[in-house]
């Protein structure tokens, strides 16, 4: 099953992978802060083993079937996040362990957000900025981005795409060819970045800070070079940029690309998901405002709407940025946020979490079941935007939701065994499963006080979030592995 | 070049197939999501599903951008209804459809753009009762295109071991024959390309292309192989259109034809249409019917049904009950490659006798005619040479000092109303057609280039 073509291809992408270590080995090296030996070693480290893999088997291109795409992409993933870990490891601060340097890798991969490491302020600042990175390149999936720029990828590259975008239905391609379709995605992402960058820059942050939660704002990661996180600037201007840049990363990209190409806003307004979003993530916000503004949880009411509604957004749309943290907001609030993060962004983003259209399919099939009962012949069928969705989709959000579910519990059970309370292990399993960062009791927050064996479950977590599930649980089944 | 493809059926998939795989932007349009389910996978296009003549359908398809819309739906009046459409909405350069019915196509006046909108009409049937028709005329041959309005011909032939070049160098060819100037294009043994020059010599079992004036072919193929007159007596098995139209062209050509159909009523009708034709009622897999019909005398077998496995096994039956040549229509291109050395002596593959037509109006640079060979492995064109010594990188310069890639070599070239068989020391001028023998179809784009005239030249 290892077939000497998907070796090929992991030696592809690890070459590619190799090359992100040179920014931070660049940044390391003019501020030098110690790291620089670091970066070199795991460059050169990812280049070999994947050139190696490479040279190896360069004459055994063939098309790459359906199988093969889920096995690179989880293959990838893992040994990414295995290399990834290599700077982490190599660094003399901040010195990681195994566990935590893979926890962190993949945490930035998956774009969690998840950290085991404190004192972020103290780090070396290429330390500071690979993490950053890494959530940068998970976000919009890095194989997509290997598919748009590596032309070898073609044919096989939609099995790759499918296996790695999120949402109920992958099939739609933005342009022909599957190379533009993810060279648009990337440019639209890379053009996100630079506005955010250049927005966070105008409101007073640093190049480098600037830099550095672009990364970690469009790809809703959540990672921050600073211990109180956006907390630190304390400076509204800087959350507002904040939210709308979470809000716009969380909107399917495809809808991104028809506006840009149609030149007319309004396209946003037609598409359903997107208004379930709007109204969803706005009813949470009223609600958390009003429950603040009775507990008078803020001295003033500016304070109230600014922190109610960062919060609920950076939650909703699975980011994780804190300003206060919301683990101790009074009442409800806790475990409505961490839930409402299982919702996550829209279809096709860089959000995590089950998806919006999933819950407005589950919506309207429950609706429809009720239709059924009460004019048993009638046929109804379920409608997106007035377009009917074939069963099959509903059936696949049905299997997805009852996965998740099932995933949800059973992890859950697995890091209560390794010895954690019953709310840092639910809501830590919530937050690695929906790719959120923040839970809530230990893990409200930072991960470091963990045992390396929750760790590593939680790591496996973040992957199974990720992708999405159906693609990681596909490799464990027994009917994969017979040819 | 972006290019939308109506109707999933054989010829449109095929066609984004082929087309995906020059770097063109494709996208299927078709009504049946089955037959779209999976391409996507399998082809590096997009799909689209829904009524191919549809405005809202095509501009989801992209009819904004399209350079090209090919209309291949099953239905005439769809492909016209969308080529129309496509015109009237979006202005779209370039609009093939396929076009079978013989109605329309007996008024050709209707096909401008103040009319039906179609810039060219193609006929599948067409193309392959010619190809047929080829085969049947020029006996021994594999293969038989032709360029330059027919009058030159490139023809490959099997060599076999009592012909006259057997084991000598193709030198010897112009020994024999000293009046006709013709060129080996490429040789291929055991499957792999050999580009001859004078000293290369031919085995048996070879495949040659030779290309030559159109008076010459017969002469040069029989210095390659026994060629025989071509026979007479013709058999052919289902009456459907392109099994019709050959019966009605070798009928004019003086040929003697039977034709089997197994069903009655189609067999009727088509007594009615055909004049001369014995039309037979009955199956061609049936022992008895055949050597009852004489098939021991029959000079060429041709199975033309829509049935892959059928048409197979009815020619191999055909050849094992004496017929002299067998051909089969061959649709799934896997089959085609398992007929190489079988009872079956030619498979006919509809796709890549069609898909030379296409290519002709997808390429760059001003082509004339393209010719896909070998199963789409090789191919042969006929482009236009346009500028002068500064445009072009080809007008005026000798064939040996044209940059021409590796597996491609000028065959002939035609100057107005004569032919020149290429040397190297040919000067192409401006105007001239170059006929091209390509055996590496990935060299096709530096060929294209090569041929196109530099921007400042208009």
């Amino acid at each position: 099953m290892f077939s000497s073509a998907v070796l090929r291809i992991l030696g592809v992408l690890l070459v590619m992978f190799s090359t992100t270590m040179i920014p931070p080995l660049i940044i390391s090296w003019m501020s030098s802060d110690g790291s620089a030996g670091a970066f070199f070693v795991a460059y050169f480290a990812t280049v070999s083993v994947g050139g190696a893999l490479w040279i190896l088997f360069r004459n055994k291109a063939r098309e790459l079937r359906v199988r093969d795409g889920f096995l690179i992409v989880v293959l990838f993933w893992t040994v990414l996040a295995i290399f990834g870990t290599a700077p982490l490891l190599l660094s003399p601060n901040p010195a990681l362990s195994l566990t935590d340097a893979l926890f962190e890798s993949m945490s930035g991969l998956t774009t969690t957000g998840a950290t085991v490491l404190t004192g972020l302020d103290n780090l070396p600042p290429s330390i500071l900025y690979y993490r950053q990175q890494l959530q940068w390149l998970g976000g919009m999936g890095i194989i997509v981005l290997a598919v748009a720029v590596m032309p070898m990828l073609g044919v096989g590259g939609m099995q790759l795409y499918r296996a790695e975008t999120p949402g109920p239905m992958k099939d739609s391609k933005l342009t022909p060819r599957i190379t533009e379709t993810a060279k648009a995605l990337w440019y639209i992402y890379l053009g996100l970045t630079v506005s955010c960058a250049v927005a966070y820059w105008a409101a007073g942050m640093t190049v480098f800070d600037a830099v550095g939660h672009a990364f970690s704002t469009v790809a809703i990661g959540g990672f921050s070079t600073h211990d109180e996180s956006i907390g630190f600037f304390n400076n509204p201007l800087v959350m507002i940029i904040a939210m709308i840049f979470m809000l716009v990363s969380a909107i399917n990209f495809a809808l991104h690309f028809t506006v840009v190409r149609s030149r007319s806003i309004s396209t946003y307004f037609g598409d359903t998901e997107v208004k379930a979003f709007m109204v969803f993530m706005l009813l949470v916000i009223t609600t958390a405002i009003t429950v603040l503004a009775i507990w008078e949880t803020y001295p003033s009411s500016g304070q109230t709407i600014l922190h109610g509604a960062f919060q609920v957004i950076s939650i909703g749309t699975t980011t994780g940025f804190t300003t206060t943290g919301f683990h101790w907001w009074p009442s409800f609030l806790p475990v409505l946020l961490i839930i409402m993060s299982a919702v996550g962004g829209c279809a096709g983003s860089t959000a995590g979490g089950m998806k919006m259209i999933r819950f407005v399919l589950l919506y309207k099939q429950g609706k429809r079941e009720i239709g059924q009962l009460i004019h048993p012949s009638a046929l109804v069928t379920v409608k997106i935007g007035n377009k009917p969705v074939p069963d099959h989709v509903i059936n696949a959000v049905w299997g997805f939701f009852s996965l998740y579910i099932l995933s949800y519990v059973g992890l859950s059970i697995a890091v209560t065994a390794t010895g954690v309370d019953l709310i840092t292990a639910f809501s830590a399993v919530t937050a690695c499963l929906n790719n959120l960062g923040p839970g809530l009791g230990a893990v409200a927050e930072n991960y470091a006080l963990l045992n390396p064996a929750t760790k590593l479950i939680l790591t496996a977590t973040m992957l199974l979030g990720r992708l999405e599930i159906f693609t990681l649980l596909v490799l464990l089944t027994p009917a994969f592995w017979r040819s | 070049m972006k290019i939308i493809v109506l109707g999933a059926g054989q010829v449109g998939t095929s066609m984004a197939e082929i087309l995906s795989r020059e770097e063109n932007d494709v996208t299927l349009v078709d009504i049946d999501s089955e037959k779209l389910s999976g391409l996507q996978d399998r082809i590096d296009i997009r799909t689209v599903h829904g009524a191919a003549s549809y405005p809202s359908v095509l501009e989801r398809a992209g009819g904004h951008d399209a350079d090209l819309v090919l209309a291949v739906t099953n239905h005439d009046e769809v492909n016209m209804a969308a080529c129309q459409i496509a015109h009237s909405l979006f202005h779209t350069p370039k609009k093939i459809a396929r076009i079978r019915s013989a109605e329309y196509l007996s008024h050709r006046e209707i096909f401008t753009d103040s009319a039906i909108p179609i810039d060219v009409i193609i006929s599948p049937e067409h193309i392959i009762t010619q190809h047929v028709l080829h085969l049947i005329q020029y006996p021994g041959a594999l293969q038989v295109v032709n360029f330059a309005n027919d009058r030159v011909q490139l023809v490959s032939v099997r060599a076999n071991e009592n012909s006259p070049l057997i084991g000598r160098k193709l030198k010897a060819l112009r020994e024999d024959l000293p009046d006709i100037d013709s060129r080996v294009a490429a040789i291929y043994r055991q499957d792999r390309a050999i580009l001859p020059n004078g000293d290369t010599v031919v085995e048996p079992g070879d495949e040659v292309f030779v290309l030559a004036a159109r008076e010459h072919i017969h002469s040069v193929m029989s210095e390659l192989c026994k060629v025989e007159r071509p026979g007479r007596r013709i058999m052919l098995t289902g009456a459907g259109n392109i099994g019709l139209r050959l019966a009605e062209r070798l009928e004019q050509l003086n040929f003697h034809v039977k034709i089997v159909e197994h069903n009655a009523k189609r067999a009727k009708e088509v007594s009615e249409l055909l004049d001369r034709s014995v039309v037979l009622h009955g199956d061609a897999a049936d022992e008895d019917l055949m050597t009852q019909e004489n098939i021991d005398n029959v000079d060429a077998f041709c199975s033309l049904t829509n049935d892959d496995e059928a048409n197979i096994l009815s020619a191999m039956l055909a050849k094992r009950l004496g017929a002299k040549r067998t051909m089969a229509l061959v649709n799934r291109s896997a089959y085609v490659e398992l007929m190489e050395n079988s009872l079956v002596d030619i498979a006919i593959s509809p796709r890549v006798a069609t898909v030379g037509t296409l290519l002709t109006h997808v390429r760059k640079g001003d082509m004339v005619a393209v010719h896909s060979l070998r199963r789409g492995a090789a191919e042969a064109i006929e482009v236009i040479a346009h500028g002068d010594k500064d445009s072009s990188k080809v007008v005026n310069r000798s064939i040996s000092e044209i940059n021409l890639p590796d597996g491609a070599m000028v065959g002939a070239i035609l100057r107005g109303e004569d032919v020149i068989i290429a040397h190297s020391d040919t000067v192409i001028e401006s105007e001239d057609h170059a006929i091209l023998f390509v055996i590496d179809k990935s060299k096709i784009r530096d060929i294209e280039q090569l041929f196109q005239v530099a921007v400042t030249f208009i």
